[in-house]
C-alpha cells in the first residue's frame, strides 16, 4: 500500500433501506487490502453511522475515503440543515431524529458520540443553511 | 457457546446459515436501537433485536456479529434474509420476548461482554 487508495460515494437522500451500501463497499474493499480487523472495525462503525446520518438529516451527500499507508480519511459532506448546538450533538442520548427514524431503529441520540469514539481524530465543519463535513481519522 | 448452543436455549429456528451452527458466541447484546448495538457490541456478539429492517443486517456486518436472533416472533422478510445469506451471518427467530431471551441466554452463561 504505497500509494494513497481514495473512494468516493453518492449517498442518495431518503432512501434508508440503501443506507450504509458505501461502508459495506468501503470494509470490503478495506479487508482485501489486508487493513488490521480492528482498523477496519473503527472504520466501518464510524462510517456506518456518518452514513446513516446523512441520509436522516442531509438528504444525502458525498463520501470521500482516503486510505495511506498511515491512516484512513474520511470525508463526509452535506448541504443539510447544519447542526444547530454541535456541543449538544455530541452529547450521547440527545437526538432531533423524528419518530420515524426512531421506528428504524435509529436516532439514539448515540451517532455523532460514536462516531467521535471510533475514530482517532474527528473535526466537525458546519454552517446552517450551508451543510455540514465531518473528518474521521483512522491511524493503523 | 455456541450458536447451537444459544438456539438449544431459546428454543430458536433457523432462518439462515444453518451450515454455521458450530459458530463459538462469546457474548450478547440485544436491542432495537442499532446505535446502542454500535456502540456498546463485542467481538464475537449475538445480536437480539425485535428490530426487522435492512440495517439490522447493516449493522451485524459492520460489527462483525455472528448470529442475529429476531424476539417476539419477528419475521424478517426475504430481503433481509438474502442479505443475511450473502453475509454469512447465522439467523434465528423465537417467540420469546427480549427480556426473557435474554435472561435466558445469561442463565445460560453468556454475558453482555466487560463494560
Amino acid at each position: 500500500m504505497a500509494d494513497v487508495i481514495t473512494l468516493n460515494y453518492e449517498i442518495s437522500p431518503d432512501d434508508f433501506t440503501r443506507a450504509g451500501e458505501a461502508s459495506s463497499d468501503v470494509k470490503s474493499k478495506l479487508k482485501q487490502l489486508g487493513v488490521s480487523p480492528e482498523a477496519i472495525r473503527k472504520v466501518s462503525i464510524a462510517m456506518y453511522e456518518g452514513e446513516i446520518n446523512m441520509v436522516i438529516h442531509a438528504q444525502g451527500g458525498k463520501i470521500t475515503v482516503e486510505i495511506s499507508p498511515e491512516s484512513i480519511v474520511m470525508i463526509l459532506a452535506d448541504k443539510g440543515p447544519g447542526i444547530p448546538d454541535i456541543d449538544k450533538a455530541m452529547q450521547a442520548g440527545w437526538s432531533t431524529a423524528p419518530d420515524e427514524v426512531r421506528s428504524l431503529g435509529f436516532g439514539a441520540g448515540m451517532g455523532l458520540p460514536n462516531m467521535k469514539k471510533y475514530s482517532d481524530e474527528m473535526e466537525v465543519k458546519t454552517e446552517l443553511g450551508v451543510g455540514t463535513t465531518v473528518t474521521m481519522v483512522v491511524k493503523y | 457457546m455456541t450458536v447451537k448452543d444459544a438456539m438449544d436455549v431459546l428454543g430458536a429456528r433457523v432462518l439462515v446459515g444453518e451450515e454455521h451452527l458450530d459458530r463459538e458466541v462469546r457474548s450478547a447484546c440485544g436491542s432495537d436501537m442499532m446505535s446502542d448495538v454500535l456502540a456498546f457490541s463485542k467481538d464475537h456478539s449475538i445480536l437480539l433485536t425485535g428490530l426487522c429492517n435492512p440495517q439490522v443486517i447493516r449493522t451485524a456486518e459492520m460489527l462483525d456479529i455472528v448470529c442475529i436472533i429476531f424476539v417476539r416472533g419477528k419475521k424478517p422478510d426475504a430481503t433481509i434474509l438474502d442479505m443475511a445469506r450473502e453475509r454469512d451471518l447465522v439467523v434465528l427467530e423465537t417467540g420469546h420476548r427480549m427480556f426473557s431471551s435474554c435472561g435466558l441466554l445469561y442463565q445460560a452463561g453468556l454475558n453482555g461482554g466487560a463494560f
